[in-house]
């Protein structure tokens, strides 16, 4: 908010100075952007049957397609098996067993610290000695395992925090007209908790999709992948990284833009006070004490 | 569990180098987090300054960063920038990969540490900056002695949690050929499959013994030089 009061509507002379600061930024820019096509073009990366390629329908059948759904589908179950982790150990945090609550918050913590890749490899090598699962649908299942368990931590403290962060009333309120306390977070507190909180599970969706990339360590065959094998076979591995992070760049974006409309949407159906959150590294839950 | 199981287990700790892989991870955290934060100030002066073709520049660097997955990036830089364009930064095979690893690790986060001092610029109240205003400081003054002092200290929490997920994400440059800790996880694993459960607890509570002290500083930390308001 202050960015617009660090410096005035400019006068005159300010208007001046800054057409010369925008031309020489310009010109940095658009040096460094030379400078980069120069490069790639020194290197014969500007060929245009490098990039052509993309505008024909065979790497998008064959390649990135299936690549694109292979990411969907992992990111799609993910947010599922997540948001159901999420509620059940957001609820434990807040139950009124101090037992259930040290667990939920102890496991809560761990899998927030531990590196969502450590957990992937961990479950597709340990999940092979098992033969629970498939061998073909191994990756996929080690991805979804890996993304739930840091994801769903994330959802349950956001649940926790969204409650935290209602106006203390709807559960005086909710307690006064005779509900139990679990009735109150079930019926009362929780719903409006989630409401609140559509815009930061929104951004986080964004984390969990750019994560399925990881699967690309452990051989699931996602966008990245895809792209890979296309480069290599087409030697255009440069040009179909560049394609495969567009893409990702256009769903990730779209999604942003949600979480922003959907902030505007459902603020007035809740207590809590809904904000749109740009996609973050960590999601900031306040300092809110159990 | 008998005796035997367990000095097995403990014998793996003589042929492979743990700590040497989490030094590895450390390493990169460091170097990473230094550039990300010199890049992320850079780009947050940019955003909040008052020329436009600045502050889009920055905007668009932040978005097209920050929606891009790390593993794109890291194998970016290794396939891309070494493999096609021939981007040598070290003469040694290793330390190439190495500082590879730490550039894109660099240029991701440092889209993230733009958007967290941003955020700590927002901490600031307006009364501030006016007041800059009001006793004549120009944008470059009132930014170096009032907005930016009392920014980074509103920051520190999520610039904490930024070196917080710098730390973790610092095993994703297994893409780009890093030995480092998952890396030598796996290997033990498909070395030892029978004491898998011990080989991940053991890494995993290697990461958690480094990311909550990391935590529990930034939480104090930013206690501690809160701008009392």
């Amino acid at each position: 908010m202050s960015e617009s009061v660090l410096f005035d509507a400019p006068g005159p002379r300010t208007r001046r100075r800054m057409v010369w600061v925008n031309v020489a930024a310009t010109v940095v820019v658009v040096g460094i952007g030379a400078w980069v096509l120069s490069r790639l073009g020194a290197k014969g990366q500007l060929n245009p049957d490098l990039w052509t390629i993309f505008l024909t329908a065979d790497p998008w059948v064959d390649y990135l397609l299936p690549g694109l759904v292979g990411t969907l589908r992992a990111a799609a179950i993910a947010i599922v098996t997540s948001a159901v982790f999420g509620l059940v150990f957001g609820l434990g945090r807040l139950s009124a067993s101090r037992t259930v609550r040290a667990v939920s918050g102890a496991v809560v913590e761990f899998f927030r610290a531990v590196p969502v890749l450590l957990m992937m490899i961990f479950f597709w090598l340990g999940l092979s000695r098992l033969d629970l699962v498939e061998p073909r649908d191994l990756p996929l299942v080690a991805v979804v395992l890996g993304l739930t368990f840091y994801n769903g931590s994330v959802f349950a403290e956001l649940v926790r925090s969204g409650v935290h962060n209602l106006p203390k009333g709807q559960r005086e309120a909710a307690l006064a007209v005779g509900l139990r306390r679990s009735q109150s977070l079930r019926l009362v507190e929780v719903p409006q908790a989630l409401l609140a909180m559509l815009p930061a599970i929104a951004s986080q969706l964004v984390v969990i999709l750019k994560d399925t990339a990881l699967g690309y360590i452990i051989t699931y065959p996602e966008l990245l992948d895809a792209a890979r094998r296309l480069g290599s076979g087409q030697g255009n591995i440069l040009q179909s990284l560049v394609v495969a992070a567009l893409i990702f760049i256009v769903i990730n974006y779209a999604l942003t833009r949600l979480a922003g409309l959907l902030a505007g949407r459902v603020g007035l159906r809740t207590s809590g006070r809904a904000k749109a959150e740009p996609p973050s590294l960590v999601v900031a839950t306040g300092t809110t004490p159990t | 569990m008998d005796d035997g199981y367990l000095e097995q287990f403990l014998s793996l700790f003589d042929q492979f180098d743990v700590l040497a892989a989490f030094w590895v991870n450390i390493q990169l955290t460091f170097y990473a987090g230094i550039l990300a934060l010199v890049l992320g100030t850079v780009l947050a002066m940019m955003r909040i300054s008052p020329v436009p073709s600045l502050r889009w520049a920055g905007s668009t660097y932040v978005t097209l960063l920050r929606n891009t997955p790390l593993t794109i990036i890291v194998v970016f830089c290794v396939l891309g920038l070494w493999g096609q364009l021939g981007l040598v930064l070290s003469t040694d095979f290793q330390t190439n990969f190495f500082r590879l690893a730490v550039l894109g690790l660099s240029v991701y986060h440092a889209a993230f540490v733009c958007e967290a001092l941003r955020s700590g610029v927002n901490t600031v109240p307006v009364g501030q900056a006016e007041a800059a205003r009001a006793i004549g400081l120009g944008f470059w003054a009132s930014a170096r002695l009032v907005i930016l002092p009392q920014a980074f200290r509103g920051a520190i929490a999520p610039l904490g949690n930024v070196l917080i997920a710098l730390t973790k994400n610092s095993t994703v440059a297994a893409a780009g050929s890093v030995a480092e800790a998952s890396g030598l996880m796996k290997t033990m694993i498909e070395f030892r499959p029978d004491v898998i459960l011990l080989i991940f607890f053991t890494f995993a509570f290697g990461f958690v013994l480094i990311v909550v002290p990391l935590g529990l500083a930034t939480t104090t930390l930013s206690r501690r030089l809160a701008v009392a308001r």
